[in-house]
């Protein structure tokens, strides 16, 4: 099993985190969808719509993984620490991402149109893309378990 | 002396028509910034209610945790969407 396992502290998880797998995962999957995006973004702005969509796609994936790094490493210190890492790490992730534009605001690469669109679209197209190979099972809490062929699921790693 | 009185004159119209685009602008930003305060609060209390929820499942039933957790990072991540399209329309009135 890929996910936590319950030891003998019942307030806190020990383990990887699936959450964390998951961010992976979903940071995999933009790697194939950063051709199509930049194609977006070049059809729309040239050069520079190609460089900002590829620098809103990086914000987008840095912002998976580190809520799932906050919140799998609260969840490894104490269940009472999710609540405060969950919603701390809301404003903390919406600040950095008002910096990371902020900061880029005004160079001259920067098309804020075809920013914004990727901002959202990667979001979402991401999350809903990923929801089709997680599991969310108590055997398999993160990702679906991968198929062989014959239809033989991969050993179970603890 | 009218030459100077008409000179005056667009002067003084030139400087209000600045302190009107500088109303306007301040307006926008101010009104951007408004907006991305009001898209900001609901996913926080969607987030807050989401998170609460998870842990209350996870002290309840400790040996689900993990699905729990997954399942609480996907919902996470959607209501952070709309946050994030509070803060690109505020990006964008901007621009």
């Amino acid at each position: 099993m890929i996910g936590a396992t319950i030891n003998e502290h019942p307030d806190r998880l020990e383990g990887p985190s699936p959450a964390t797998q998951v961010a992976l995962d979903m940071a995999k999957r933009s790697v194939f969808l950063l051709p199509l995006v930049i194609l977006f973004g070049a059809a729309l702005d040239g050069t520079e719509g190609a460089l900002s969509v590829a620098y809103a796609l990086a914000i987008v994936v840095i912002n998976f993984v580190l809520a799932a790094f906050v919140i799998g490493r609260a969840a490894q210190i104490s269940f009472a620490l999710v609540f405060g890492a969950a919603l701390g790490g809301f404003a903390f992730r919406l600040g950095l991402i008002f910096l990371a534009i902020l900061a880029v605001a005004g160079q001259e690469w920067v098309r804020i149109v075809p920013m914004g669109i990727t901002l959202i679209v990667t979001h979402l197209g991401l999350l809903v893309w990923e929801l089709r190979y997680v599991s969310a099972s108590m055997a398999y809490p993160g990702l679906k378990p991968k198929e062989h062929r014959q239809g033989v699921r991969e050993p179970v790693r603890s | 002396m009218s030459a100077i009185a008409s000179a005056a004159s667009q002067a003084i119209e030139l400087a209000v028509e600045a302190t009107a685009d500088e109303q306007k602008a301040n307006a926008a930003a101010s009104s951007a910034g408004f907006a991305y305060g009001l898209a900001a609060i609901g996913p926080g209390i969607g987030i807050g209610y989401l998170v609460g929820q998870s842990v209350q499942a996870m002290a309840r039933q400790p040996e689900a945790a993990g699905m729990v957790r997954t399942t609480m990072f996907l919902g996470i991540a959607f209501v952070e969407a709309l946050a994030l399209i509070g803060f690109v329309v505020f990006f964008l009135a901007q621009a």
